[in-house]
């Protein structure tokens, strides 16, 4: 596992509440035996009926219980693969947020503002050492955000 | 005089091995979420620490045609699942109760009926549902993979110590209205993330008169709230239940001496308290993709410009879309083309034998294809029994071997694109039943209602 302590890029934004496991990686995708080959089949029925763009950028913000419903660890495995280093929502289900934690995937709570801010401003940089993120603004348009993080990386548990 | 103690705090102070690392009593295992956790133990050179408080069962991946053994499962990706269970568990000395065994059946059912699920215990799964398990005075939850290898290796687990909730149910239920009623409503008046974070312990009259498989039915959707477990205390209706059970401790009377000790003390503080009138509690129906959207099934279909916010408002239209519904259209009008009775949440025997009961010599209506998949193989056998099975097949329903058949269809049994049904199981997520079905939780009885009729009904004014 790599060590975690500045993820910057830009962001995917998926403006959505209640995004659940089963949408993160269907069901016909958790019959392999191993950890791998997850990326490609990300938000499978979404991407592939045309209701979601997602580009493969270092993070993603989303809406509020993300990761709730399975607690296949496959989600997580799926996004890490697909190019995400983290995720920023305003709250998680808890057993997704422990999977994240086991997979050096970094879980970053913020308010539901400030979320949108960082979506709006379209890059941002996780200080997770200083429980940070900075929202830069690049176009004019964009607005800038700072704010403190709560992330909690558990790099250490792994048996 | 010691400080009063939920009994959450109890059980979790009893199992802590140093802070923030517990104990854990009785690992469940499947085929889905344990192959690469066993492949962590191998790759490392581990052994499995307590084979003797691991199970593992063959149930999402099964098909429920009565195919015999693994090796002849057709779907090649779902035989190869099930054939690496058995591997392993062979390789770390597991007991397997896979196709073909007499005890195989859901985790979360077998759990139960094995007498493997004693009150005071940790329990874990890498299933969301192990929650079920906190019916008996258990501190039970999912788990993620990674999790499952660090419990194999260990026989612990690092665990952040979770808060606390109770919720009190003032009242009785009403007569039809079912202990899934409860549940969905408490759901839909809390919310999908109204319990994360939290422990849920259930009390109150409502929850103390219900039976321990309805109880299970409580626990089992606490996950679907957000809930990290859900508890009931035990009572004389639990020690009843487990009694003569498989895999109780010997000296059983002993063990309920040492059990009474586990109800929360008068006096003790949860971190967050809720009273709901139980017997304002309506027979319910969801009617979009979360279990938080639920109405009761005398209800219209919700108009998302009633909604408070506008984040509620889009997610509620995209629901009514997928969904195929309109808004303000009656409950009752909604015509489901399929019926699944099953699932960890609803198909236990008494809830074969609620739904079997309610059928009366009626017939499933010609618009639908309704199916009943016992929870277990012991299940299957003691509805066989029963004649359960005959009263099901006279009415038109098709009986089917044990497994998670159509709660999530990894297995041949889905939903079409499209197809509308009323399920007895515990999510409604886009997709879960099959990719583009549509599915309306209920209880047992109003899925029975709903195949007879065609469409819901009140099964309040339904005789
Ligand atoms: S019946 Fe459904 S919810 Fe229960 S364990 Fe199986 S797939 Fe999961």
């Amino acid at each position: 596992m790599e060590p975690i302590n500045i993820i910057e890029g830009e962001v995917s934004f998926l403006d959505r509440s209640d995004v659940d496991t089963d949408q993160i990686i269907p069901k016909q995708f958790l019959k392999r035996v191993e950890r791998t080959g997850f990326g490609e089949f990300l938000f499978y029925d979404w991407i592939r009926d045309g209701e979601i763009v997602l580009h493969p950028h270092p993070i993603l913000v989303s809406g509020h219980n993300f990761g709730s419903g399975s607690s296949r660890e496959h989600a997580v495995w799926a996004l890490h693969q697909f190019g995400f280093k983290a995720v920023i929502a305003p709250s998680y289900s808890d057993i997704f947020y422990s999977n994240c934690t086991k997979n050096g995937f970094l879980p970053v709570v913020l308010e539901s503002d400030e979320c949108q801010a960082i979506a709006a401003a379209g890059e941002c940089r996780i200080d997770l050492e200083n429980q940070v993120v900075t929202g830069e603004a690049k176009a004019p348009s964009r607005s800038t955000v700072r704010s403190n993080a709560a992330c909690w990386a558990d790099l250490t548990t792994s048996p | 005089m010691t400080k009063p103690k939920t009994m959450f705090e109890k059980i979790w102070e009893a199992h802590e091995v140093r802070e923030e690392l517990i104990y854990i009593d009785l690992h469940l295992v499947h085929e889905v979420t344990s192959p690469q956790a066993f492949e962590g133990l191998r790759m490392t050179g581990r052994k499995l620490r307590r084979p003797d408080k691991t199970v593992a069962t063959a149930d999402h991946n099964v098909p429920t045609d009565g195919t015999p053994t693994a090796n002849l499962i057709k779907d090649q990706l779902s035989r190869k699942q099930v054939e690496t269970l058995e591997e392993n568990a062979a390789e770390f000395g597991v007991p397997v109760y896979s196709l073909g065994s007499d005890t195989q059946g859901i985790v979360h059912v077998i759990g139960p009926e094995l007498g493997l699920t004693q009150p005071g215990n940790t329990i874990v799964c890498g299933d969301s549902h192990t929650s079920t398990h906190g019916a008996f005075g258990a501190l039970a939850f999912g788990i993620g993979t990674s999790e499952v290898e660090h419990v194999m290796a260990t026989q612990t687990l690092v665990q952040r110590r979770p808060k606390t909730m109770r919720i009190n149910y003032t009242g009785k239920l009403s007569p039809s209205v079912t202990s899934k009623d409860l549940i969905l409503a408490t759901i839909g008046r809390l919310g999908t993330g109204g319990m994360t974070g939290y422990v849920v312990e259930y009390a109150g009259e409502a929850i103390r008169e219900l039976t321990m498989e309805q109880r299970l039915t409580v626990c089992n959707m606490t996950i679907e709230g957000g809930g990290r477990a859900g508890m009931i205390a035990p009572d004389e209706v639990t020690y009843e239940y487990m009694r003569g059970k498989p895999g109780v401790p010997e000296d059983f009377d002993a063990a309920v001496e040492q059990w009474k000790q586990l109800p929360t003390d008068e006096g003790a503080t949860f971190d967050y308290e809720i009273d709901i009138d139980a017997s304002a509690v309506s027979p319910m129906v969801t009617w979009g993709t979360t279990p938080g959207m639920v109405i009761e099934v005398t209800d219209r279909v919700p108009d998302p410009a009633d909604l408070p916010t506008a984040g509620e408002r889009e997610s509620a239209e995209r629901a009514l879309q997928y969904m195929g519904l309109e808004a303000g259209t009656p409950m009752e009008d909604v015509k489901p083309e399929r019926v699944f009775i099953g699932s960890c949440t609803n198909s236990r025997i008494s809830d074969l034998r609620e739904a079997a009961g309610a059928i009366k010599g009626r017939k499933v209506a010609d618009t639908i294809r309704a199916m009943v998949v016992p929870g277990s193989a012991l299940v299957k056998a003691q509805a066989e029994e029963e004649g359960l099975d005959q009263l099901f097949e006279e009415a038109g329903f098709e009986w089917r071997g044990a497994g998670c058949s159509m709660c999530l269809g990894m297995n041949p049994d889905t939903l079409f694109e499209g197809e509308r049904c009323a399920s007895t199981s515990n999510r409604n997520f886009e997709g879960r039943q099959g990719k583009g079905g549509r599915t309306h939780l209920v209880s047992p009885t109003m899925a029975t209602a709903a195949a007879i009729e065609g469409h819901f009904v009140d099964i309040r004014n339904w005789s």
